[in-house]
């Protein structure tokens, strides 16, 4: 067992922070890898990257939103429980470079994968300017966590709540417009990713992006996690996660990504009603 | 009628097996087992013969009409142990060897009539021992303080970790999922070969002194080199053929295409069938089709038709005499409702606007000139095209060799298709203390030939860490 020892909740309890004992993956993460973790005998294996590692300690973090039935039977173990198995480091890990100045634009939960790398970016000694995005203020999370990692900050919430009113892109093409960027790196809701990488684009700016197609073994094995990139089927787990952002075919991710909707959205109802019911 | 004419004449002892109308849409092991009677009555058939044929077709020279001798005189405990000393997963061998080619394919009552029933009398005398057995286990030398770590527990790697433990070392087994036991686990359904006797089989070697350590990717978790820093002495892969193959067709990532190994990992190893009981789903398809013809594709047809389908199509590009699967599973594929459309092949996927697949175009093939194979070459004929109507299809055309471990291992020599060089008499590689064997050195093949490269590589271990490299 993978014990959990410490747990935070973020964004009204939409957001679950776990930090894990698991000495071995811990030793061997780099920014950007993911796990595979399996609650139990019954569970699913569900992909969450790293957020954090601390190999002296033996532990590794991850933050992950509750969307369905995996995810709520996570946010239900208290510290003290654990994951039956928990597989990594698993991926390849960010390319982290020294090249000038680097914009990391992280959307919803996008952020907990966006911080190692922006925090990576800025150790190698590049100029870092982080935009993180939520629907509202009540959703942000890792607000001081990214002020730390970077250079600059720039906060932006859908409906004003907090920081400056609109969408991440907007702020994206402030900046672009400010000053050279040399390189972006833009995760979180596939729209997002997609019309980030459009505006990169069109500035000439080399973007990854951080695809979360559905997998099964994550290890090259079953397929499941195929995408389209420059016109070539490339598997995520392995060739992946991240991506050239301007190669990917999002409305191809996007349509995967629907292909058990209906099953997930049965799952969790069952779930709630037996979790409601005792 | 001397006794020999009498054996001759008597028929072969049918497997009592689920009705096809039942079994199709049920999860449970097809034949249910020779009954103690039967058992006897089958091997009391066996000639005994002086110089016998089976032994010769049988990867691991089974002493055949030995074990067949003691089941005939109802010693059932001591017929396992037979087994046991030259094949360690009867129970597993019993169910899914090809005995047809094999050891049942020389028996020489199988010149005239039908050969005698080794596979099933095998599996009786396993499954015996599970459920009556004492439990005893078999003998193991002294420690000799020397480290071994299998990579993989497919059936390769559970034979070298069974003959080194028996032989004194200290054995780990590092496996990538978060269960053990290969293809066994993840590939072949539960109708087939149920997971509890697999279970069975990775416990008894734990009783035995084996550390099996899931979750621990090779390559990833830990690397051949950490390994041996950490104080291993010798290294055996067997991580087995996993890379999935696709046709590259135009429409290959619609909603509703995928490759064998997901559809059956979801099926077997995460137990979709029993979704939503639990967490992990698999698409139930109305029409299926499923394209290959070997086992795996087998396997797929008869997985679809117990989660419910309307219809399961079998589409391969060659001719029914050149289908790969055993002929077993052909026939029970076919009892149970699943159709061959022979010397056909997909030449593209067609889906609709929220890009979930709905039927595929197929192209006529006739058989020209024999291949590289020795098979006859199939050639398209023109303007052949048709559709078929599917929501569900299974790429189930060969696998490949997965290069997560290799390609980040140093020193280790790969052919052109990305399997590992090792010497055929022993499983050496060209990395120092490292062997292999299994389907990652001959591509996908059988379990058998897997156990049996682990056996040599297991003994050429032995050798070097008694004597050296
Ligand atoms: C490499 C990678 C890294 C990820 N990192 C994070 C992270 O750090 N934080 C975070 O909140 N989320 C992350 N995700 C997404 C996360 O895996 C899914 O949200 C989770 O699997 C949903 O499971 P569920 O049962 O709760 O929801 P479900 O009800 O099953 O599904 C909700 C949605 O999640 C997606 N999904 C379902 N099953 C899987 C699966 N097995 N693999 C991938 N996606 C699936 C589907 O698109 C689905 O529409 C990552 C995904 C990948 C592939
Ligand atoms: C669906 C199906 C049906 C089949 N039916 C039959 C049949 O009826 N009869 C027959 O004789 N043969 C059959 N076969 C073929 C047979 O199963 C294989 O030839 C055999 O299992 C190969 O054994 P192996 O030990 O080499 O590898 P595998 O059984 O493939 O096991 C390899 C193991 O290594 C693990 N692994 C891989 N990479 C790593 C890593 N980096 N670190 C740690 N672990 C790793 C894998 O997860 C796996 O568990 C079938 C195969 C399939 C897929
Ligand atoms: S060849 Fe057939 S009859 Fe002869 S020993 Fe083997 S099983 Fe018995
Ligand atoms: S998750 Fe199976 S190949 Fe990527």
């Amino acid at each position: 067992m993978f014990k959990i020892i410490r747990r935070e909740e973020m964004s009204q309890g939409n957001v679950i922070l776990n930090e894990i004992e698991a000495p071995k993956i811990a030793a061997k993460a780099k920014p950007g890898q993911f796990v595979i973790l399996k609650a139990n005998e019954e569970g699913e294996r569900i992909p969450l990257t790293m957020a954090d590692t601390d190999p002296a300690k033996g532990t590794i973090t991850i933050i992950y939103m509750v969307v369905g039935k995996s995810t709520a039977l996570f946010k239900s173990l208290k510290v003290g429980d654990g994951f039956q198995d928990v597989i990594g480091p698993l991926g390849k890990p960010t390319h982290i470079e020294k090249v000038g100045t680097v914009v990391c634009v992280g959307g919803g939960t996008g952020v907990a994968v966006l911080y190692p790398i922006t925090r990576a970016m800025k150790q190698a000694g590049n100029r870092v300017v982080a935009i993180i995005g939520s629907r509202s203020k009540d959703l942000l999370i890792m607000e001081d966590m990214m002020r730390a990692a970077s250079d600059e900050l720039i906060v932006c919430t859908d409906d004003g709540s907090y920081g400056h009113h609109g969408f991440v892109t907007d702020q994206l093409k402030v900046v672009m417009e400010r000053e050279k960027v040399d390189q972006a790196v833009c995760i979180g809701p596939v729209p997002m990713m997609k019309f980030c990488s459009k505006l990169t684009k069109e500035y000439d700016v080399p973007t990854l992006v951080s695809l979360n197609p559905i997998m099964v073994d994550g290890t090259g094995m079953c397929g499941g996690c195929r995408v389209t990139v420059g016109g070539q089927t490339k598997f995520g787990c392995v060739d992946g996660p991240e991506f050239d952002g301007h190669q990917v075919d999002y409305d191809e991710l996007m349509m995967r990504l629907q292909a058990y909707c209906e099953d997930e959205k049965r799952c969790y109802e069952r779930f709630r009603t037996l979790h409601a019911a005792g | 009628m001397t006794e020999k004419e009498k054996k001759k004449k008597a028929a072969r002892t049918p497997m009592p097996e689920q009705a096809p109308e039942v079994r199709r849409r049920n999860f449970l092991e097809v034949p249910t087992g020779y009954t103690e009677e039967m058992a006897v009555a089958e091997a009391q058939r066996c000639l005994q013969c002086k110089n016998p044929g089976c032994v010769k077709g049988c990867p691991v020279n089974v002493d055949i009409p030995g074990f067949i001798k003691l089941i005939a005189e109802r010693n059932f405990t001591e017929a396992i142990r037979h087994i046991w000393s030259t094949n360690s997963l009867p129970a597993v061998c019993g169910r899914v060897c090809p005995q047809e080619n094999q050891c049942e394919g020389l028996c020489v009552l199988g010149k005239k009539g039908d050969p005698v029933a080794i596979g099933n009398l095998e599996r009786f005398a396993a499954d015996w021992e599970r459920e009556h057995g004492t439990g005893a286990l078999p003998p193991k030398q002294p420690s000799t303080g020397k480290r071994v770590a299998v990579v993989g527990s497919g059936p390769s790697g559970l034979t070298v970790a069974g003959d080194l433990i028996a032989k004194g070392h200290d054995v780990t087994v590092f496996e990538a999922f978060h269960k053990a036991g290969g293809v066994l686990v993840y590939g072949i359904p539960e109708f087939r070969l149920p997971k509890a006797i697999v279970a069975n089989e990775v416990n008894f070697l734990e009783r035995l002194g084996v550390k099996v350590e899931c979750n621990a990717v090779v390559g990833r978790t830990v690397s051949l080199d950490e390994l041996f820093e950490e104080g291993y002495d010798a290294i055996y892969l067997g991580v087995g053929a996993g890379l999935p193959r696709f046709m590259n067709i135009p429409g290959e990532n619609l909603i509703g295409i995928l490759s064998a190994n997901e559809y059956l990992t979801r099926a077997n190893l995460m137990k979709a069938y029993k979704f939503p009981e639990v967490d992990t789903p698999i698409p139930h398809g109305k029409n299926v089709v499923v394209l290959g013809a070997g086992n795996v594709a087998m396997d797929s047809a008869r997985t679809a038709m117990r989660l419910g389908a309307d219809s399961v199509r079998i589409v391969y590009r060659r001719s029914r005499a050149e289908m790969p699967a055993r002929a077993a599973e052909i026939h029970h594929a076919e009892e149970e409702g699943i159709e061959f459309f022979l010397l056909t092949t997909p030449t593209r996927y067609l889906g609709n606007e929220k890009g979930r697949l709905t039927g595929m175009e197929c192209l006529k093939m006739e058989l020209g000139e024999p291949d590289a194979s020795g098979r006859r070459r199939p050639v398209p004929i023109d303007g052949s095209e048709f559709q078929i109507e599917c929501d569900l299809c299974i790429v189930a055309v060969g696998s490949g060799a997965n290069p997560l471990l290799t390609s980040s291992t140093e020193g280790l020599k790969l052919n052109k298709w990305g399997y590992i060089i090792a010497d055929e008499e022993t499983g050496k590689t060209t990395k120092k203390g490292v062997w292999a064997g299994g389907d990652i050195v001959t591509g996908a093949a059988t379990v058998i030939l897997a156990m049996g490269a682990g056996r040599k590589a297991a003994d050429s271990i032995h050798k070097y860490l008694t004597f050296g490299w």
